[in-house]
């Protein structure tokens, strides 16, 4: 016997509400995040030592930009997932909890915006 | 009536470390750490978008003794996140969840971690020449 409610199974939530979309965007963004992590390693290992206009040539190639840019979007979303998770285990002050969410989440968001730019005017500003 | 003082739970000091435990808290320090590694990826970029004295800056504290130390430990922090995360799926779909198959794959992530990690390094030192 299901203890549940009709409307509850019909919206497939049940009483989890906007926790299952926090969940399942950390291991979306986790399983997108092995592939391009490794092609990132891979291939910084590569330009280890190489002088910028090498790393300038690597960035500004197409697949290289639009990965990186897949890859950026990704590690910033998951980590300001995750931070969230610590913050709300370790802080226990309400106000503080608050403020420290918001804070990573603003940084997560300048951070990406940073290196969008700096991919973008590589790879059209050379 | 007295009340007896009565021990505080959980006394984690008392507690054998386990593999399981330690690893667990490992992917969540690890996790942090490149939350902060994100600065050096955030820097390198910018660096490279500015050339010059920019680039060449942050390529002589990457390649410093204490920027490969640092670059070294942030490389496994990733390898150990990454391996340990995929386990962290298959834990989610319901898969490797006894005992035994716990301690099974908390070995070979932290085997596969550390292959990986020097892997990677021995490719870095390859390119630039040295290996």
């Amino acid at each position: 016997m299901s203890l549940r409610t009709d409307l509850g199974k019909v919206r497939g939530l049940g009483s989890a509400k906007e926790g299952v979309a926090h969940w399942w965007a950390q291991r979306l963004t986790a399983i997108a995040l092995v592939p391009l992590m490794l092609w990132l390693v891979i291939n910084i290992a590569h330009l280890a030592g190489a002088d910028v206009k090498a790393v300038q040539a690597w960035i500004a190639s197409p697949v290289t930009s639009v990965l990186l840019i897949l890859m950026i979007v990704a590690v910033f979303h998951h980590m300001q997932l995750g931070l969230q998770v610590v913050i709300e285990d370790y802080v226990h002050t309400e106000w503080l909890k608050v403020a420290c969410i918001i804070a990573v989440k603003f940084a997560a968001i300048a951070l990406a915006a940073i290196s969008l730019f700096a991919i973008l005017k590589i790879a059209f500003a050379g | 009536m007295d009340t007896r003082e009565r021990p505080l739970s959980p006394h984690l000091q008392v507690y054998k470390p386990q593999l399981t435990s330690t690893l667990s808290i490992m992917h969540r320090m690890t996790g942090v750490a490149l939350a902060v590694g994100t600065l050096l990826l955030v820097w390198w970029l910018v660096a490279a978008s500015l050339g010059g004295e920019a680039f060449t800056t942050i390529q002589s504290i990457i390649g410093s003794w204490f920027g490969r130390l640092l670059l070294f430990g942030w490389s496994f922090a990733l390898f150990y996140h990454l391996c340990n995360g995929i386990r962290h799926l298959f834990w989610d779909m319901g898969k490797g969840l006894d005992l035994s198959a716990a301690y099974r794959s908390g070995w070979i992530v932290v085997s596969l971690a550390i292959i990986l990690t020097i892997s990677a390094w021995i490719c870095g030192y390859h390119s630039m020449g040295v290996l």
